[in-house]
């Protein structure tokens, strides 16, 4: 943190630069996932389902489908890709567990 | 004893034993089996135990009968009791297991270094655990009675034991390899019944693909524009249009993610797994276990809407005769001798007109033909329960829904008498009353507050407080407005400290509750009538632990910038649960 950095050492504050451009990324990516999620959900699903039920994917109004299935799936395949890019990152910054 | 009961008796007494072996094989011998399993339970295993730690009699049995009523509005449930798994993969159980201690409120004491926030935690925890644990101990009471045709208390009772064998005994390893057993047969006991119906109505063995497919013996009629229209001719809205006003839709579908990632028993799950990347991976498998039955109750309400309105309308819709009261099928008299479903002719022709008789324009369609008034009630809760009868199906399918109830039911009420019982003997006695408490004195007390936990919830669930339906809002919107902000604030802000996030959980609980007893007035009569033309914004007592949690926020933010910044330590302990190397195993106090 920048309040106590002045009476670190080189080498711890080099340690904590490290920690923050961790934390950093890791908030990068997260608040891109969030993105999507509120999108997919209270977008296609909520404040867009009327418009998207114009369309239809076989049987389901596209909103429809979002609000009742797509979003689930959308879920699903945020949080696996999420652990994947996490555990690459955390390899990257070496702080993955041994 | 018929057939079908002594199937359902055979069936459900075998998933019996399977529980009390898994317990017996997997007994707590530490504290750290008793509250966490040891932390050496697989990414894969406790997936599906936290997916029948949280889908409840709920799930199972109420949630698709809600959106065969409700059509599109239904889907606040989907995307809520979804969606909060995002929040927690992302925002929440990494850094909790990282953390490592054992509940909740362990958090919430050393991050914001005090005894009060810890109590004011366990306080919320305990009130909204026992509020679901009351609702679960209902659906396992229905259950029985209808099945089994003993006496709801009766049914109570031997829930209750079986329970407190493998709770008590086993404490967290014995309740988390029993839930992994009770998933197994509730998904399947969700699943059997849905492809027999999806296959019967679309030849689409998938129930996700059938509700988007075609009604067999037609070519292009799809299964939910024949639904549309038919509700419709019946004087009901467009079943995949909604009613709600879009900012109430909004708000409830954030209430109950954000109430999902907050519920301490779904949140000490991820406490089990032995790795922070286990943490993020298991609440994927988590959501994929709980996708195969949430991706399938849209098709099972929409399918068993239909198959019901069929049923009464053998012909044209709304057009020709409805069915005769005398030709009844068999599954409609078993449902009328439990009350939940209910026949009076009101205009006295014999004949049964079920319509939607509160559509003002409606009225003279309804009132040209004769008809004086809706003359059927059905329950919403027999959807599930009733639909392997609607549809038809052989017997042994519904002996399985049986015991697929049962498993949700107890699955939950488990994982909810854990977190309380934890909470009381770590929290409170070895915590704040007696420090010096040893390792197996802990372990003991833990085991008496989960058999008094248990004899309190088989109480509520015998008498139940007049309000179970509307303590569901309750535990959801507290767990938004108090536990969620002030987790993730203690672990996104290095400033928040101790008088801003006891501000603010107090503000949110008392700003959330205040509401839904304004609205819908529990223990007194309520202050204001419950439309929306009443409410905050428009957002109804079901969503409004969106805004107390906005409240618990603002507050905390304010309150932490004008007091003393947190000590250092604190400031360490945030830096060390943010980065994933060093998660070790069990820690005590």
């Amino acid at each position: 943190m920048s309040q106590h950095s002045s009476q670190q050492s080189p080498q711890q504050s080099e340690h904590q630069d490290r920690r923050d451009a961790y934390w950093n990324a890791n908030k990068r990516i997260m608040f891109g996932c969030l993105i999507v999620w509120f999108v997919v959900s209270f977008g296609f699903g909520i404040v867009l389902a009327e418009p998207l039920d114009n369309f239809h994917l076989f049987g389901y109004p596209l909103g429809f489908w979002f609000a009742q299935q797509g979003s689930i799936y959308t879920f699903l395949i945020l949080i696996f890709f999420y652990a994947w890019r996490m555990n690459k990152l955390d390899r990257e910054h070496d702080v993955h567990e041994e | 004893m018929d057939n079908l009961q002594l199937l359902t008796y055979i069936v459900v007494g075998f998933t019996f034993v399977l529980y009390i072996g898994i317990a017996v094989w997997s007994r707590a011998h530490t504290t750290g089996d008793f509250y966490v399993a040891g932390k050496g339970v697989h990414p894969i295993a406790n997936g599906m135990a936290t997916a029948a730690d949280w889908m409840s009699a709920a799930s199972f049995i109420s949630m698709a009968g809600l959106i065969a009523f409700l059509g599109y509005d239904g889907s606040v449930y989907l995307m809520g009791w979804t969606g909060g798994y995002v929040l927690l993969a992302l925002l929440l159980a990494p850094y909790l297991r990282k953390y490592g201690k054992f509940t909740v409120p362990s958090f919430i004491a050393d991050r914001y270094y005090s005894k009060t926030a810890r109590v004011v935690a366990v306080i919320c925890l305990i009130f909204i655990s026992f509020t679901y644990v009351a609702g679960q101990m209902r659906g396992v009471g229905i259950v029985f009675s209808r099945f089994l045709e003993v006496d709801i208390l009766t049914g109570l009772l031997v829930g209750m034991g079986i329970v407190f064998i493998y709770a008590v005994l086993g404490g967290m390893k014995g309740i988390t390899y029993t839930q992994v057993a009770q998933y197994c047969v509730l998904i399947f006991a969700y699943t059997v019944p849905a492809v027999f119906i999806s296959i019967q109505l679309t030849g689409n063995p998938f129930p996700q693909l059938g509700l988007g497919s075609t009604v067999s013996g037609t070519e292009s009629m799809y299964l939910l524009e024949k639904l549309d229209l038919v509700v419709q001719d019946l004087g009901f809205g467009a079943y995949t249009d909604g009613s709600k006003a879009m900012i109430d839709v909004a708000a409830i579908t954030l209430a109950l993610m954000v109430g999902t990632a907050g519920l301490p028993h779904v949140i000490v799950r991820f406490f089990t797994v032995p790795k922070v990347s286990d943490a993020r991976k298991s609440a994927g498998w988590a959501l994929l276990f709980i996708a195969l039955l949430y991706t399938t109750a849209p098709a099972v309400g929409a399918m068993a809407r239909l198959n019901l309105i069929e049923t009464i309308w053998p012909g044209e819709v709304a057009e020709s005769q409805p069915l005769a009261y005398e030709e009844r099928p068999e599954w409609f008299r078993t449902w009328e001798n439990t009350g939940l479903l209910d026949f009076t002719d009101k205009n006295g022709d014999g004949m049964i007109q079920y319509y939607n008789d509160a559509n003002p324009d409606f009225r003279p369609t309804a009132e040209a033909k004769g008809w004086e008034g809706n003359e059927l009630m059905v329950d919403r809760d027999i959807m599930v329960l009733a639909n392997p009868e609607i549809a038809r199906l052989p017997n042994w399918v519904i002996a399985l829904v049986a015991a697929g109830g049962i498993a949700a039911a107890l699955s939950t009420a488990a994982g909810l008498l854990l977190v309380i019982s934890s909470a009381v003997s770590h929290d409170l006695v070895k915590n704040i009353f007696a420090p010096n408490m040893s390792d197996r004195g802990e372990l003991l007390t833990g085991r008496i507050a989960a058999a008094v936990a248990i004899c309190v919830a088989g109480y509520l669930g015998y008498n139940p407080p007049g309000f179970v339906a509307q303590v569901v809002a309750f535990a959801f919107g507290l767990a938004a407005a108090s536990l969620f902000p002030a987790i993730i604030m203690g672990i996104f802000s290095t400033r928040i400290n101790r008088e801003g996030a006891i501000a603010g959980m107090l503000t949110g609980l008392i700003f959330t509750f205040g509401y839904i007893l304004y609205f819908k007035g529990i223990f007194i009569t309520p202050i204001a009538e419950n439309v929306p033309e009443n409410w905050l914004f428009g957002i109804s007592p079901e969503g409004i632990g969106v805004v107390g949690m906005l409240l618990n926020f603002a507050v905390a933010f304010t309150v932490s910038r004008f007091t003393a910044a947190p000590p250092v330590h604190i400031r360490e302990l945030i830096e060390d649960i943010r980065v994933p190397r060093g998660a070790g195993g069990a820690q005590a106090h």
